[in-house]
């Protein structure tokens, strides 16, 4: 790649982080085990979100991409040691939150629920099972707004609405719901706060397909009213048919950054991993990447995805920094 | 031949999980069972791996009427037949080891002595290293632990696998490396597979065949 078109690129990218709700910069998560082991569970991951685009994390289970989402969270146990920044845009104009450095009071009175909401990945466990679906929404109301209490019931029922649960559902328990609809329960509540930032954690495991598609286009016109989201996902399809932008995580690394049409359309990602990721798919080649992910307590100098990559050199036993958000040394090319 | 006829099944007799199911599926043949979560196919996949007693009707496995399940179940019927389900935690005793957990079924059936070959053989063809194999259920990856309960389904060379969800938490590529190890299986041996789940496309591109599961249920199974 020329110089020039590296420069436009890194132009590209440095005004996405002027504008971007979130900036993430060199997010590092270490796990201390005992016996003096680190589990290097996430590395140096940069990533932008700016207001009214889908960003899906995709990688496999183990990839490190849930310990991301939780790390801006701060919901990570007490053996993890975080480095780096997460800028959290202010609402109104007001200056960024650093959301690694601030501590659990803010994280939890100004950050989880109210400028950040969460999108759980098992809505049943986030549910309590004596409570009703509106006896939830209430209660988060009255926590998240400082709406008084008549006003309570209509705010929930209005939440409600936008998430698409039927009203003749909310006087119902969580087990009684389906696992479509105790997943709009849990969106509902994601959105009471009217959050900016959506993080949606495998929200479509376990499923049905036709689940999976309505969960992900209601998560998308929640971005089409100018929220942003994260999606993390190991399906690929819920990503293709939501996500503006894809970035591929392997063995705690940002490995490719792709525009999502470029990524599934015919020209394809350009990491090695990337491709193999989407030639295991059933409606692709089926054919699976060879070998299994490196251990993140035993991760090695060079490249991770060396000893499953039809294209590594020796090269590759140094890692390959990112180049036009792709950390390569071979890049594959594009496919058309 | 695996041939479940007019099967009524579930957990209270008063209210059946589904009534009058059918299903065959002819040697060595693959065939993809496919409905949404929570119809009843599960339940009528634990039927035909002899786990689950119907209510009523006619199951005849390779020629024999089933006419006791679980431990009733007469051994050479059982070790027959066998099963992978969605979830490898719930799946698996957190206790033992990978290695452990492949011969299990080897060891119940008093075949102890042939365990440690046959998880030597099998480790590899499912992509399990030596390595993994030592370790217990909290130390390896959902994916990891499938694989080795695929492994534990094969030990026994059974004539017919039964595979319920089995990728439906996997990503892409286990997914596909699942599958792949099954089929070198079945090639091998030449036995049937019933793989049941929700995703068209994976059993589709999977199996000889696929079933819906609303057919199975108006006798609409014809071949
Ligand atoms: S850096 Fe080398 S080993 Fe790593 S993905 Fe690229 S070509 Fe393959």
């Amino acid at each position: 790649m020329t110089g020039n078109v590296l420069r436009a690129l890194e132009a590209v990218t440095a005004e996405r982080a002027g504008t971007a709700l979130l900036s993430v910069r060199g997010l590092t998560v270490r796990f201390r085990l005992s016996g003096g082991r680190t589990v290097d569970a996430v590395s140096d991951a940069d990533l932008d979100l700016v207001p009214g685009e889908c960003l899906a994390l995709v990688g496999e289970s183990g990839c490190g991409k849930s310990v991301l989402a939780s790390a801006l969270l701060g919901l990570l146990p007490a053996n993890a040691e975080t480095t780096g920044t997460a800028l959290l845009a202010g609402p109104d104009g007001t200056g960024p939150t650093d959301l690694l450095a601030a501590g659990e009071k803010t994280l939890a009175r100004t950050v989880r629920g109210r400028r950040v909401g969460l999108v759980p990945q098992s809505p049943a466990a986030h549910l309590t099972p004596v409570r009703t679906v509106r006896a939830h929404l209430e209660e988060t109301v009255r926590a998240l707004t400082g709406v008084p209490r008549r006003e309570r019931r209509a705010r929930a029922e209005e939440a409600a609405e936008r998430a698409a649960f039927p009203a003749t559902h909310l006087d119902r328990h969580p087990h009684e719901l389906s696992g479509g609809l105790a997943q709009r329960a849990a969106t509902a509540l994601a959105l009471i706060g009217d959050a900016r930032l959506l993080l949606a954690d495998e929200p479509t495991t376990g499923l049905d397909r036709d689940l999976v598609d309505r969960t992900a286009d209601e998560l998308r016109r929640h971005v089409d009213e100018g929220r942003a989201l994260l999606l993390i996902t190991h399906d690929l399809a819920a990503a293709e048919r939501i996500a503006d932008r894809v970035a591929v995580m392997y063995a705690g690394r940002i490995v490719e950054t792709a525009p999502a049409h470029r990524f599934f359309g015919p020209a394809g990602p350009r990491h090695p991993y990337a491709r193999g990721l989407l030639d295991a798919l059933p409606e692709r080649a089926f054919t699976p990447i060879p070998g299994m992910p490196p251990e993140l307590t035993a991760l090695p100098d060079g490249c991770a995805f060396a000893p499953r990559c039809p294209r590594a050199t020796d090269l590759c036993g140094t890692r390959p920094e990112p180049r036009a958000a792709v950390a390569c040394h071979h890049p594959e090319h594009p496919r058309a | 031949m695996l041939e479940l006829n007019g099967i009524t099944a579930g957990y209270d007799r008063r209210a059946p999980v589904f009534r009058g199911a059918r299903l065959t599926l002819a040697p060595g043949e693959s065939v993809g069972l496919l409905g949404p979560s929570g119809c009843g196919k599960s339940t009528l996949a634990r039927v035909a791996a002899l786990l689950h007693r119907p209510d009523a009707g006619r199951y005849v496995l390779d020629g024999t009427e089933i006419r006791a399940w679980r431990h009733r179940a007469p051994r050479e019927l059982r070790t027959a037949v066998g099963v992978v389900f969605q979830q490898p935690r719930t799946a698996a005793d957190p206790r033992l080891t990978l290695a452990d957990l492949i011969a299990e079924p080897l060891r119940a059936t008093g075949r102890g002595a042939e365990a440690a070959a046959r998880v030597a053989d099998l480790a590899p063809t499912v992509g399990l290293t030596p390595e993994l194999l030592s370790r217990r259920p909290h130390a390896v990856s959902d994916g990891q632990l499938q694989r080795a309960c695929l492994a534990r389904a094969l030990s026994l060379r059974p004539r017919w696998l039964i595979c319920d969800e089995m990728t439906a938490m996997l990503d892409a590529s286990t997914t596909a490396a699942l599958v792949a190890a099954v089929e070198t299986y079945r090639a091998g041996t030449g036995a049937g597979l019933l793989a049941v789940g929700h995703d068209r496309v994976l059993l589709e591109r999977w199996c000889d065949r696929t079933v819906e599961w609303k057919d199975c249920l108006t006798g609409g199974d014809e071949r």
